[in-house]
């Protein structure tokens, strides 16, 4: 019997688990997964938990339900990787000896990272919504601010979803409209990019949305500390930007399990090659979803997308034959501008977002890069396909790993 | 496309990175330097600036974080060094592509 373990139940693990039930040979396969917790949370829920327009129950399940029979869920914390004898150890001491790994240990905030983010004013004056306590904490302010400068902000790249630090700034403005008050409140986005976004097309469209909407970018912003007690923060070069309510997202880090194994980089992400999804740590661990080091967007869409890729080459390298470089970092955003609508991105290493029809050329019904209704209702729908198509990795129709350039206006 | 940087002739992009390291010397360095309003490329920018083309060749991404940790300098000297936007400028003046943000 040979074993693989996957490390990490969550989006990218159990989309691993969902596939390798399907087509590893069960009579020569022990299929383990090991994850500390017991909720599975619908990450991009948590963008609509501080206005209220999602309960905390319809983001929470539990991991449990979405394990696949005949799968081994173990709950433990996980120690260190010891990858000389190809062996897990656990908190509890168990070691679990694997044949093949594979790493789905996400990434999470590290607030602690920039000096006066966690303190007294945090859950406070600044808040996170990228964590379930957070986007709650957050949504308890939101319901009696009686306004004021609200600064929404990226402390540094990457981060998960790249996109929802925006998506936030829109359904603010669109929040504080609803309820009378958007003449009471200053909305800010800071970033440590030169834009709104950092590739050219979509930058543009959506430095303009944010124009339209009165919201100000304040670019190039790399921040040093944050004075809670006077409300500002602080960049390197000196320049402060003043608060009254502080939403950002702290510094995004990989799991400390790669600092204790000696092989995340300084963030703690797996070094891994960004086509075949092997790491480079040793040729038995692969790595999929946010725990790796390659540069696309860290989301979930691109994990549904790697899992395809990083199934068949798990069974390639049963074979002992050469991997596929198929990964493409093909990634698929809905962008939620407020209003009940929003746009839609599709891209990859190689080409940005750009106008076009999704998923079929001329005729979409989905408009790329172009605010709708529809693509609202698309975003919305994501919930569903989420839990039932995604997890369980059922195919989904239409949607393909690679990128499809038809339908796309490259010029 | 073509451009000439301190007398040369060299390949850069759109946004005026050049696009082959090997066609790069310090006098580009330097004239790019003070388009980007840097008057004066001392020693410690080449220090930088070698560091990033090291990381460049052995294909490492680079970050503000991973810079200020490289022992060269710290993320405040290279905001001294390279007031505003540290990494793009700098990435400039080293003859190496603009730094991705992965998205």
């Amino acid at each position: 019997m040979k074993n693989l373990v996957i490390l990490g139940a969550g989006t990218a693990g159990t989309m691993m688990a969902s596939h390798l039930k399907k087509k590893l040979n069960i009579s020569d396969w022990t299929i383990t997964i090991v994850d500390q917790y017991k909720t599975h949370y619908y990450q991009p829920g948590f963008l609509f938990l501080p206005f209220d327009t999602y309960k905390p129950e319809d983001v929470k399940k539990t991991i449990d339900e979405f394990i696949p029979k005949g799968v081994k869920l173990v709950r433990e914390k996980i120690d260190i990787i010891d990858k000389d004898s190809d062996t897990v150890v656990l908190e509890n001491g168990t070691k679990l000896k694997y044949d093949i790994l594979i790493l789905a240990t996400g990434t999470k905030t590290a607030p602690g990272e920039v000096e006066g983010m966690l303190g007294d004013y945090w859950y406070k004056t600044i808040f996170d919504f990228y964590t379930f306590e957070g986007a709650l904490a957050l949504r308890d302010k939101l319901k009696d601010w009686k306004g004021g400068k609200m600064v929404v902000h990226i402390t540094e790249m990457p981060i998960k979803c790249p996109v929802a630090p925006l998506e936030f700034a829109f359904l603010a403005d669109s929040f504080f409209l609803k309820k009378g008050m958007r003449d009471k409140v200053e909305i800010t986005y800071v970033t440590p990019l030169s834009a709104a976004f950092t590739k050219e097309k979509s930058s543009a469209a959506l430095g303009h949305l944010l124009k339209e909407k009165g919201i100000k970018i304040v670019p190039d912003f790399a921040v040093e500390h944050i004075d809670g007690e006077k409300g500002v923060i602080v960049d390197y070069g000196g320049d402060e930007v003043p608060f009254d309510l502080l939403v950002t997202i702290p510094t995004n880090m990989g799991d400390e399990v790669m600092l204790r194994s000696g092989f995340g980089d300084d963030l703690n992400y797996v070094p891994t090659d960004k086509n075949t999804l092997q790491t480079t740590v040793k040729e038995n661990i692969f790595a999929i979803g946010d725990c790796t080091n390659v540069p696309a967007s860290k989301a979930g869409s691109v994990a549904h997308f790697q899992a395809e890729i990083l199934t068949e080459n798990i069974l390639l390298y049963i074979d002992g034959k050469e991997l596929k470089p198929d990964f493409d970092g093909h990634a698929n955003c809905f962008i939620e501008t407020g209003h009940g609508k929003a746009l839609l991105i599709d891209f990859n290493y190689d080409y940005e977002p750009v106008k076009g029809k999704f998923p079929f050329a001329g005729i979409g019904p989905l408009n790329l890069l172009t605010e709708s209704r529809l693509n609202h209702w698309g975003k919305l729908a994501f919930r569903w396909i989420y839990w039932n198509m995604l997890l369980p990795a059922r195919k989904l129709p239409f949607i393909t790993p690679k990128m499809s350039k038809s339908g796309k206006n490259f010029d | 496309m073509e451009k000439v940087i301190a007398g040369k002739s060299v390949d850069v992009d759109t946004n005026g990175y050049l696009t082959d390291l090997s066609q790069w010397n310090k006098d580009i360095a330097i004239e790019i330097g003070n388009e980007e309003g840097i008057n004066e490329v001392t020693p410690k920018h080449f220090e930088v600036l070698t560091y990033l083309q090291e990381q460049y060749k052995k294909d490492i991404a680079l970050t503000i974080r991973g810079v200020g940790k490289s022992g060269v300098v710290d993320i405040k000297e290279l905001y001294t060094l390279f007031p505003k936007g540290p990494l793009k400028i700098s990435s400039k003046m080293a003859g190496i592509p603009r730094p991705k943000s992965c998205i």
